[in-house]
């Protein structure tokens, strides 16, 4: 609590001290590293930008513009662009949605809930794992306006009365939907902004010209108290326990979308509990991608450990075991009570039409977990990355089996109908992932990624005490 | 047997109160889908053009399921006219967030057009797959456009739209009956699809009224509700078929 980032002006020296630490290991990153040797390490991958990350930049903003493009295509013409059809009147958009939700889970997760436990390994990766949940949502929140019939009536889900003085339904789930989901974002972006302040005074102590001043304008006007610390923990503690409920409602609203109605498969109250599980597997796997992508492309070995991806690797794994446990007390609850429509949609999926699709969302949630396992594996980053995309791959196939693959089979065989996506629905889901991407690789050059005065404050902590001949790391109370 | 295919009175106001139901003589019916077109003309469904059609997307409010039962050569098929059930328990009106579906004192299961903004959230809700989506702009190709019918309303793309048990007639009706002063005959509404089904196999009428003919109809021991297991409680009354053979 007594940290405080200690100003020292001018530009980030070149740091020649910065060698691959990966030989100074150390759980809690307790190197003999001076603070402002920290800030450096943090703030240098931010100013260097080489011509990659412009291209980067390019590939992915031309990906969302054709999507852009296709959007407007399709609010011009009507949704019939869209391959959904009657009887699949949800298709991949709703799919999207669903896998975005899911990945916006394991942010809060991370933060908040090992915030709350006193984890201290998470302190690198906290930022990362905010961001990633603010932007996923960003994407997600697009899909309830992507898939409207008439996207330019979206306000009239927005709960305030109209003319007529008539409120949105409340019973609606999708009403339900928009109003989590919109806590949601606004809570996460809070308390990503909220635990970025300290650092944005500490880019503003650092930096120049355009960038000091939009660190001075977000760091509004921190100066490192003990009043401020002391307002910024509070406000800390109380974000992560209000933000763990929502999470846990956000997708089990989502997953009520279906639940709710009497369509066959749909209609099943382990919804809930398995959407959240499913969630927070896929988010975590994310979040081990992209720390991986991060930690090489931003050369921040030094922060992100092997002890990190060893810890989350583990986390995935139980995600991962909790998912396998859902989806099984699911399915054998539907398989054992053999009702003749969804006979017919397990036999869909196990052997018909969708089986490539069942086959690929089993191997790709299964196999990770046995992999994973392993602490090699989980510590080697390229197979961890491999694992992880895997995961979202099949976390992805599961959302659209569920949306459009249920829908594909009623209780009227007349109206049995399949679904092919269209371009127009490719494209736009190509942008919310393009999108995605963007944003957070414009991001972590605006901001420091990892979080510095958690960090210090996390040296300040502990410290190494000589026991004998054993080196014994001791924590202090300063929370 | 009696109390067993009705729709439930129990969440409207009144008992007294009109709860329009049909009956439909599946042994009647002979798939002819005069009615599919008579409905289309009465309540400007837009025609969508063969690629269209071809994948599906018809709109009609109101369709012939067609099954084949047996082995060649002795095969049999079957009709069912299929529309909406207005459901007084309805799957597609809680889940609607603008409640651009709702439930009439009647217990008509309502769509307002002009409220919809297009989430297919009761399409996807709905059991029978009866509401159908403008997936675009609606055209009426020529002629067609000089024949649309005033009373009802043109919808836009992007909304759903479903059968209304022809309410335009309805209140037609009623207006008619009140100014005159007669009380509303049974039989008096005749919605399109019944008015042109040459085996009169539709019968529309007033099903809390135990004298009209649709109540006496759904005593038979050959009715049925489609799906009544999914208690949505519908008001349509299907009498089974069994003895034609096509």
């Amino acid at each position: 609590m007594s940290d405080q980032p200690e100003p020292s002006g001018g530009k980030p020296t070149p740091p020649e001290s910065l060698e691959p630490s990966e030989q100074v290991r150390g759980r809690l990153l307790l190197d003999q590293r001076t603070d402002r040797e920290i800030d450096e390490a943090v703030l240098r991958p931010m100013f260097e930008t080489g011509p990659r990350f412009w291209i980067l930049v390019g590939i992915l903003g031309a990906i969302v513009a054709w999507g852009i493009y296709a959007w407007i295509y399709q609010i011009y013409w009507g949704m019939g662009v869209a391959g959904i059809n009657r009887p699949v009147y949800w298709g991949l958009y709703i799919a999207t949605f669903v896998f975005w939700v899911g990945i916006s889970h394991a942010g809060t997760m991370i933060s908040a809930v090992l915030r709350l436990l006193k984890a201290d390994w998470r302190r690198p990766i906290t930022r990362g794992a905010e961001a990633m949940t603010s932007f996923a949502l960003m994407m997600a929140g697009l899909y309830p306006l992507i898939h409207l019939g008439r996207v330019w009536k979206f306000y009239w889900m927005i709960p305030y009365p109209n003319n007529r003085f008539m409120w949105p339904n409340f019973q609606s789930p999708l009403m339900w939907d928009m109003v989590a989901i919109f806590t949601y974002l606004i809570g996460s972006t809070l308390y990503l902004y909220l635990a970025l302040i300290p650092d944005m005074a500490m880019a503003r102590d650092h930096t120049d010209g355009w960038r000091y001043k939009l660190y001075r304008g977000m760091a509004l006007g921190w100066r490192g108290t003990q009043g401020e610390w002391h307002k910024l923990h509070r406000a800390l503690s109380i974000f992560s326990v209000v933000i763990i409920p929502v999470f846990l409602s956000v997708h089990s609203i989502v997953s009520w979308d279906f639940a709710v109605t009497i369509q066959p498969r749909w209609h099943s109250t382990i919804f809930a509990p398995y959407f959240v599980i499913g969630a927070v597997y896929s988010g975590l796997a994310a979040l081990a991608a992209i720390l991986v992508i991060v930690r090489r492309t931003m050369r921040l070995q030094e922060f992100l450990r092997s002890e990190h991806f060893d810890a989350l690797g583990k986390l995935v794994m139980v995600a991962g075991m909790g998912w396998i446990y859902f989806w099984f007390s699911g399915f054998i609850v539907e398989w054992y009570g053999n009702d003749p429509v969804i006979r017919e949609l397990i036999h869909e999926e196990i052997s018909g039409g969708l089986a490539p699709f069942f086959w690929l969302q089993m191997t790709a949630n299964v196999l990770p977990v046995l992999f994973l396992a392993f602490r090699r594996i989980r510590t080697n980053p390229a197979f961890l990355l491999a694992l992880a995309l895997l995961i979202n791959v099949g976390m992805y196939t599961e959302r659209a089996l569920i949306v459009f693959g249920n829908l594909e089979r009623n209780y009227l065989p007349f109206n049995w109908g399949t679904y092919r996506p269209t371009w127009v629905e490719v494209s736009v889901i190509a942008m919310t992932f393009a999108g995605f991407i963007l944003l957070y690789t414009l991001f972590s050059r605006i901001v420091p990624y990892v979080p510095v005065w958690e960090i210090k404050e996390g040296r300040l902590r502990y410290s190494l005490r000589r026991i004998g001949r054993l080196l014994v790391p001791t924590a202090a109370e300063i929370e | 047997m009696e109390k067993a295919v009705k729709p439930s009175a129990k969440t409207q106001k009144n008992a007294s109160e009109r709860r329009w139901g049909m009956v439909i003589d599946l042994d009647r019916c002979t798939g002819c889908q005069a009615c599919v077109v008579a409905c289309h003309a009465e309540n400007n469904v837009p025609v969508v053009g063969e690629r269209e059609a071809a994948s599906g997307r018809t709109m009609h409010w109101i369709r012939i399921e067609r099954y084949w039962e047996g082995e060649y050569p002795n095969v049999k098929a079957r009709f069912m006219p299929v529309l909406c059930q207005q459901c007084t328990q309805a799957p597609c009106e809680p889940v609607c967030p603008v409640f651009a579906t709702y439930h009439t004192a009647e217990g008509l299961n309502a769509q307002i057009y002009n409220r919809c903004i297009g989430t297919r959230f009761c399409g996807s809700a709905c059991p029978y797959k009866v509401r159908v989506f403008n997936w675009f702009r609606p055209e009426f190709p020529e002629p067609l456009g000089e024949q649309l019918n005033p009373d009802v309303s043109e919808r836009s793309r992007g909304i759903i739209e479903k059968c209304s048990f022809c309410i335009q007639r309805l209140r037609r009706a009623e207006l008619d009956a009140s100014a005159s002063g007669n009380p509303l005959a049974d039989g008096a509404v005749q919605p399109a699809c019944l008015q042109s089904c040459p085996s009169s196999a539709l019968i529309f009428g007033d099903m809390n009224d135990p004298e009209s003919h649709v109540s006496r109809l759904a005593l038979s021991h050959r009715a049925f509700r489609l799906l009544d297991f999914l208690g949505t409680d519908p008001a349509v009354i299907y009498l089974k078929g069994g003895e034609t053979n096509v």
